[in-house]
């Protein structure tokens, strides 16, 4: 699974994209996000910020409960603030 | 409801604006209305801004401008629409995004085109980092782009 970050996110996970494995009880966006936690602190930094952190899986927006593949594309970032 | 094409193009280049105003007049087009936002040259704390750098996410930008823009398409009865964002190193002036919609009457025309850059400006994934003497931050959303959207609601 790929995993991109853009803007104060990608400063915070310290690069732009990363590739995992995704672990048998990771279904859903949850629990990616728990499993983030867990691998390292940075990530704990990023998601107590989760009112700021929007989520999209194949490049469309998604909320937390969305259930996620191994050849997924996700994606964190903060509120655009393009035009 | 006609069947358009909609431009849409994200580019490092500068984009010339009456030149893609005079390519929305088509035969049946009688108003036509752009947006055109540029790089501010200071703060509102009055600190001068240096320069201004945009990143987006290619493909998921494209994805929701086009989905945006077929909204736009839906609602109103319009002739043509273009929307090109300039991302990269921007200075002072520069333009950043062009909005232009044409339509047979002007009030398709106004609507349409403040709906694509009230959405574009809450949903398309830009960021923009602004450049000041000394430091380089990331721009905060603004509550008020999210509030904008709440005019059309029905």
């Amino acid at each position: 699974m790929i995993i991109k970050y853009f803007s104060w996110v990608k400063d915070l996970a310290e690069t732009n994209e990363e590739s995992i494995e995704l672990p048998e009880n990771v279904k859903d966006i949850k629990d990616l996000i728990s499993f983030l936690e867990k691998k390292n602190k940075k990530y704990k930094e990023i998601f107590s910020k989760k009112h700021l952190i929007k989520i999209a899986v194949n490049k469309e927006y998604v909320n937390t409960s969305f259930k996620i593949n191994k050849n997924d594309e996700i994606a964190f970032f903060p509120p655009v603030t393009g035009g | 409801m006609n069947v358009i094409t909609p431009k849409i193009k994200i580019q490092n280049a500068d984009f010339d604006t009456n030149y893609e105003n005079n390519n929305l007049i088509v035969k049946n087009s009688g108003a036509l209305v752009n947006f055109v936002g540029t790089v501010r040259g200071n703060l509102q704390s009055s600190e001068k801004i240096l320069s201004m750098t945009l990143e987006h996410y290619p493909g998921m930008t494209e994805n929701e401008i086009l989905n945006i823009v077929n909204k736009a398409i839906k609602k109103w009865e319009i002739e043509n629409v273009t929307v090109i964002h300039r991302v990269g190193k921007l200075f002072p002036r520069d333009n950043i995004v062009y909005v232009g919609v044409s339509s047979r009457h002007r009030q398709n025309a106004f609507d349409a085109c403040n709906f694509i850059i009230d959405w574009l400006k809450t949903n398309a994934p830009f960021w923009k980092s602004e450049e000041i003497e000394g430091a380089k931050n990331w721009v905060k959303a603004r509550d008020e782009d999210t509030l904008a959207l709440k005019k059309w609601d029905n």
